[in-house]
């Protein structure tokens, strides 16, 4: 048995399949898969990302502490409630893990993690602290639950469930957040639509998700959000990037600060190799389905997909490609797919956003 | 599960039956849709490929996974379904309906798995 969140029980009474992700016991879908996805694309869905981490880095070095973990610059955020996407690098420049940001107070942001990599996180965390002597306290917050809302629809019906919420988030920019109550309400997500991501105490979760479902919120499980995140050209830990692979090498480069003196970890490595490689978009132009580890034939070397599935929006198959840099938008390469080389077309990411078709 | 009992099954999740025309016909189970998910492509079966069983006659991928599809007999591949290649999701909706290809054979399909069997089979791999 793997870790559960505290809307396990939920999901198995509304008929998910769980599978193990990153040792939690998670709903993969609730029935058809690419249902869930054109609800989100569509209308409203809902996820259970209460397996992330967040973690309360707090105390007077807080900022310094942030600017020296993580390769993008918290000095971009200076408005409370902001939040900012940022890899956290090891010293060879690997990424241990992409996490957001939100800055609530200069002795207080709160770091959300990836479920999987959130002890290892941790204990990175705490040893930068320790080998320069921050004075902060890192605090995982496995008290709280977080639920994804995503949509065109999804805030319209959070507030329909959670009046009281509407005057401090409407006015929320894309990437702010707000505290509102016992709520963290963030306008971010996983999904390249709009929407929120609310985390809440556990014990208030299953109240919040069946009031969603009866407001006509569609279940989704981790199988319609990986296709959703891989449309909008979003990576995936573990997948797209890891602790072998810089972030110049994964379509990371617009997350990395290097204009700023700021001596981050990882930087002497990235400053040192630069980009050798790029992560590009591809859209299959047959029939089949482009996945994770397929060889990419191209005439500067070969490349590997890193993520891959069937497009439910597109109807056709699309992937993220780590490949040559001398590959360029609109050449043709070629995949093996068991032994076949099938052509694909380099294409720019996303490859949906908003619920339209971006190629 | 729906596991109807005029059928043969394999361990590998594919269903047998003589059809009308004197071939197998080959599907695959529920329970191989229902592991599955949402169904994409159906291809790469070769009309005229002599297979041995348990050699891949050819593929099924969901948004998940790619499957390969097995011979349960010796035989030679004599007909795909080509309707499954725009409308792959008749394997979700009707498994039992939509074969997938047709072997010509003149092995027996009596040493596969009953109804029973095949039921054991699932309960054991959950």
């Amino acid at each position: 048995m793997g870790k559960r969140t505290p809307l396990y029980d939920t999901h198995v009474a509304s008929g998910a399949k769980i599978v193990d992700f990153g040792g939690w016991d998670m709903p993969v879908a609730y029935g058809s898969q690419i249902e869930e996805h054109h609800a989100v694309r569509r209308d409203a869905g809902m996820f259970d990302v209460s397996h992330m981490c967040p973690v309360d880095v707090t105390g007077a070095d807080a900022r310094i502490f942030l600017k020296r973990l993580v390769a993008n610059n918290v000095d971009k955020l200076t408005q409370s409630g902001k939040a900012l996407y940022a890899c956290m690098l090891n010293h060879a420049g690997g990424v241990i893990d992409d996490l957001i940001i939100y800055f609530l107070r200069d002795d207080w942001f709160r770091v959300v993690v990836n479920a999987s990599t959130a002890d290892k996180d941790l204990a990175w965390m705490e040893k930068v602290r320790l080998d320069d002597g921050f004075a902060v306290t890192i605090k995982p917050r496995r008290d709280l639950a977080m639920i994804a809302v995503q949509g065109p629809n999804a805030r319209a019906k959070f507030w329909q469930v959670r009046p009281a919420t509407k005057v401090a988030t409407e006015g929320l920019g894309a990437f702010f957040a707000a505290e509102v109550g016992e709520l963290f309400v963030a306008r971010t997500g996983y999904t390249g639509e709009d929407g929120f991501e609310v985390m809440l105490p556990t014990g208030r979760a299953a109240q919040l998700w069946t009031d969603l479902k009866a407001a006509g919120v569609a279940e989704a499980g981790l199988g319609a959000r990986d296709t959703l995140r891989l449309e909008a050209g979003m990576n995936l830990y573990g997948n797209d990037m890891d602790e072998a692979i810089s972030p110049l090498d994964a379509g990371l480069a617009w997350t990395v600060d290097l204009k700023s003196p700021r001596d981050f970890v990882g930087r002497a490595a990235l400053e040192r190799d630069g980009a050798r490689l790029a992560l590009v978009g591809l859209k299959l132009l047959d029939k089949g389905v482009l996945r994770a580890h397929q060889k990419v034939v191209t005439p500067a070397g070969d490349g590997e997909i890193t993520s891959g599935t069937f497009s439910p929006t597109l109807g056709f198959s699309v992937a993220m490609a780590r490949v040559p840099r001398e590959v360029k938008l609109g050449d043709t390469v070629q995949v093996d797919i068991r032994g076949k080389l099938l052509p694909a077309q380099v294409v720019k990411m996303p490859f949906v956003r908003n619920g339209k078709a971006l190629i | 599960m729906n596991i109807p009992s005029n059928l043969k099954y394999t361990a590998s999740h594919e269903w047998a039956k003589v059809g009308s025309d004197g071939l197998l016909w080959i599907g695959i189970t529920d329970a191989a849709q229902d592991m599955l998910g949402d169904l994409v492509y159906v291809g790469d079966f070769k009309v005229g490929a002599k297979l041995k069983a348990g050699e891949t006659a050819g593929v099924v991928e969901s948004v998940k996974a790619a499957s390969d599809v097995y011979a349960p007999v010796d035989g030679e591949v004599a007909a795909f379904n080509d309707s499954l290649g725009s409308e792959p999701q008749q394997l979700n909706s009707a498994p039992y309906d939509a074969w997938i290809f047709k072997l010509k054979t003149s092995a027996s399909i009596d040493g596969l798995l009953d109804a029973k069997a095949y039921e054991a089979n699932v309960a054991a791999s959950k």
